[in-house]
């Protein structure tokens, strides 16, 4: 069961919960299963197969590098948040 | 100095000072910039740019300058081969906007032509001929005029996104939020609330080597590019991007970087001398931007507003904050907003959260990545408060910044937990440095002076790195890494492999190869660079120490496994054997061939970093001139592999913070323009501005790094803007709001 946090905006999708629990060994599962309980906010994270351009998903401490491919241990926290460049 | 919290480890290589190994090209001349390439047949060419800083394009005459002799080609927006395509990605369709106007121009300096031509003197004449009619609109200069009602809309064409909700005709194109808890009940609570709003102008990077670029499109169909740039894979993705060709026809030759600092993250040349390289019956054309075109033309960092509200209880604790960044993308979306609403408050454990962050287009440059960007402007504003609250509750201003500090659990603003992080440690060395436990050196008794604390926060980055290894015929090693080096990465993945491998770090031979030759590798940017390719180095390292066991245990016809390897020795189960990594190098031909290996990463997490600034500064309060006398930058670095480098860095980044808070700004006339385009105006400090720079290194191992990296970089420009400001209130009483805080703004004060 992954924690997930969804941005602000969709909060208001999901009762305005902090975090809600979400049933999924994968990103692709944990997304897809938001989708069944919450539908719609599937939209607004996906595109095309992949994370929304813009977004990052956070899976416990930081950005995911694999994508929707990405394994969740139990508990791990997902965050969807506006992605961050360097320089 | 150096306080080390890991005592577990001794390493021969890492945290020392070896002869670093690009330095004798670059003190003798030798090492090739961009502007150094020269290639057979090679023309010049040049841009025109707008005049104005918002105006519709009515239209483009090129037939003069197309006929003048010397001309090789004229082109504009049509040109761009992504323009053509009816379902080409808007993202680079943006992107290519920028480089060369169509449409409208956007800010002065907006390119909206290019010629190539014999010389560069040829094709600025050439330029002049091209007859551009305008139709100017009023600019919009700062956030402020850009979300009023009825501002000029400067994209017709933009869908904004405001906290969910689709928007057109609108200058925000980007409103987000993180909220933690509750913040009414927060400030409910509080004893004391403090809220301010604070301004800051743009800033350039200010890198003295300007942008070049040259481009040889070949009869091949084959493109090859020479740029400076912190990452030439992005150069070859973005090219090929604007040029609608695959990657494989592009090849991106790495050269020297003279700075970037975040500034050369972006493109902006090398597509245009493609195409007029194809245009000019192949020969290769080098462009060369001036200074003036580097600031009009080139990404900044953004300016904007910030606003801050904090309430704390009698017990020292923050209870609540809210934080309103409004900053100034220019002339396209893409400000460091996102980084600004983390960084904000990412210092302090703080229960109660709301951060509202709007990216505000402009006619101004579309802005860029700056050192740590976003977080320089938003911990001004939030550092600022904190110094007032500690002044009005009479709080030790480190104590209440221990009091709350973010550790290991703390949830950041956008509710991401913290790992194993050094701030607290930070700032319990900044308590117990010797420039905190002196007095302020009163030189003059004419002058008054003042001392700030500050502090700053940068995520730090990961991503995708190569290396490959290659074992020679005379022991030493070949090294090949995928990152431009901006700041010594070749030295310090070096050592990293060394320190693994057992050598010494001469023994390393780095090279940065092109885009055909090396695994893709990401930017360097945002501090990944030692800590993700130096995890690419020490992986590539293990699997050549595992092939040179399989070569040992042919040699000795022993199980591979049963080899030891210890600083550089392979030795026998039983002790008996010992050979080094060079009299193998000298016997490996007949175990197999040449030995290599390879390691490519995609690392998701990095070392969150932090750091305290310590400032004293003396002001004439007959000229308003502020002189910082003493600086002392605390900075948890992970783990400092080469220590002279990270203090060059954080002195660096220091330096560049002092600049941004006291002289530097884009001084922006009513017309939209940048007043002041020249390194005489746009003051940056020079080395007789400077005292010297106390550095304090605290090492907390990074857990998620072999050798405990966590980059450096970023941090250091963080703290000096509210460390300057915090020391201005304490010298004159009165706090100012709007960097620069420039002699005129201190006289309006004193």
């Amino acid at each position: 069961m992954a924690k997930v946090f969804l941005p602000y905006q969709l909060k208001k999708v999901t009762n305005n919960e902090d975090f809600i629990d979400v049933q999924g060994k994968t990103l692709r599962e944990v997304i897809d299963n938001l989708e069944q309980m919450f539908p719609g906010t599937k939209e607004h994270l996906v595109e095309e197969e992949r994370i929304k351009p813009g977004l990052a998903a956070i899976c416990g401490f930081s950005a995911t590098r694999k994508g929707l491919l990405q394994e969740l241990e139990p508990d791990t926290e997902v965050h969807f948040l506006p992605s961050i460049a360097g320089g | 100095m150096t306080i080390n919290f890991d005592s577990k480890k001794d390493y021969s290589v890492i945290g020392t000072n070896p002869i670093r190994h690009d330095g004798y090209d670059k003190v003798t001349g030798r090492a090739i910039y961009g502007a150094d390439v020269k290639l057979p047949n090679m023309i010049w060419a040049e841009t025109l740019r707008s005049p104005y800083a918002h105006a519709k394009i009515i239209s483009i005459d090129t037939s003069k300058a197309e006929k003048m002799d010397g001309v090789f080609a004229v082109i504009t927006s049509k040109d761009i081969p992504i323009n053509q395509k009816i379902d080409g990605s808007k993202s680079i369709k943006r992107d290519a906007e920028n480089i060369l106007a169509s449409k409208k121009v956007l800010y002065k300096g907006h390119a909206v032509a290019a010629v190539s031509a014999t010389d560069r003197n040829t094709a600025k004449e050439a330029c002049k001929l091209i007859k551009v009619e305008y139709e100017v609109l009023e600019p919009v200069k700062n956030v402020d005029e850009a979300i009023a009602k009825n501002a000029p809309i400067i994209l017709d064409d933009l869908e904004s996104d405001h906290l969910g909700e689709k928007v057109k005709n609108s200058n925000i194109a980007q409103h987000f939020r993180h909220a933690l808890g509750n913040i009414k009940d927060g400030f409910d609570k509080s004893d004391l609330i403090v809220e301010r709003e604070f301004n800051l102008q743009m800033v350039h990077q200010g890198y003295i080597e300007p942008h070049n670029a040259t481009a040889h499109w070949d009869e091949n169909n084959h493109l090859s590019l020479w740029s400076s740039t912190q990452g030439q894979f992005a150069v070859r993705d973005l090219t090929a991007g604007f040029l609608d060709l695959s990657i494989s026809k592009v090849t991106t030759f790495p050269v020297e970087i003279g700075g970037g600092f975040g500034g050369k993250t972006k493109v902006y040349l090398p597509p245009l001398a493609a195409i007029l390289s194809k245009k000019s019956g192949y020969r290769p054309v080098k462009m060369i931007m001036d200074r003036v075109s580097v600031f009009q033309g080139s990404g900044p960092a953004p300016g904007g507003k910030v606003i801050v509200k904090m309430g704390v209880t009698n017990d020292g604790k923050i209870q609540s904050s809210s934080v309103d960044l409004k900053f100034e993308a220019g002339a396209f979306p893409g400000s460091a907003v996102a980084a600004g609403s983390v960084c904000c408050l990412a210092c302090y454990n703080i229960p109660n959260i709301q951060v509202d962050a709007f990216d505000v287009l402009v006619n101004k440059p579309k802005s860029a990545a700056y050192r740590a960007p976003g977080s320089p402007q938003v911990s001004f504003a939030v550092e600022s408060v904190i110094d007032e609250i500690c002044d009005k509750m009479t709080w030790d201003k480190i104590d209440f910044r221990i009091n709350n500090a973010s550790k290991e659990g703390t949830r950041k603003p956008d509710g991401v937990l913290f790992h194993k992080i050094g701030f607290i440690q930070t700032l319990e060395a900044a308590k117990k440095s010797k420039h905190w436990n002196s007095p302020i050196n009163k030189r003059n008794k004419n002058k008054i002076y003042g001392r700030g604390i500050s502090c700053g926060y940068w995520h730090n980055g990961g991503g995708r790195s190569t290396v490959d290894l290659m074992l020679q015929d005379d022991g030493n090693i070949a090294l090949n890494e995928g990152s431009a080096d901006i700041g010594g990465s070749r030295t310090s993945i070096s050592m990293q492999v060394a320190e693994t491998l057992g050598i010494s770090a001469e023994s390393v031979h780095p090279s940065i190869p092109d885009t055909d030759t090396i695994g893709f590798t990401q930017t360097t940017g945002g501090s990944r660079t030692t800590y993700a390719t130096g995890y690419a180095g020490w992986e590539a390292a293990k699997k050549l120490i595992d092939e040179m066991k399989k070569r040992v245990s042919i040699l000795w016809e022993e199980p591979g496994s049963e080899i030891i390897f210890e600083d550089g020795i392979f030795i026998s189960k039983d002790s008996k054997r010992k050979i080094g990594i060079p009299e193998l190098a000298s016997k490996i031909n007949p175990t197999g061939g040449p030995v290599t290996s390879t390691a490519s990463v995609n690392l998701s997490v990095a070392g969150n970093g932090f750091g305290v600034g310590i400032c004293d500064i003396e002001i004439d309060p007959q000229t308003g001139k502020t002189d910082v006398v003493n600086y002392t930058a605390i900075q948890d670095v992970g783990k400092a592999i080469y220590p002279a480098y990270v203090e060059g860095q954080i002195k660096g980044g220091a330096v560049q913070g002092i600049g941004w808070a006291l002289n530097e700004e884009y001084y922006i006339e009513n017309d939209g323009s940048m007043a002041n385009t020249s390194f005489l105006d746009y003051r940056m400090p020079t080395a007789l501005d400077m005292p010297n720079i106390d550095v304090i290194l605290v090492e907390v191992p990074n857990p998620l790094h072999p050798f405990g990296v966590r980059g450096v970089g970023e941090v250091p420009i963080v703290p000096p803007l509210a460390a300057v400001g915090n020391a201005i209130k304490d010298a004159t009483g009165e706090r100012l709001f709007e960097t620069p805080m420039n002699p005129r703004k201190i006289l309006e004060v004193l």
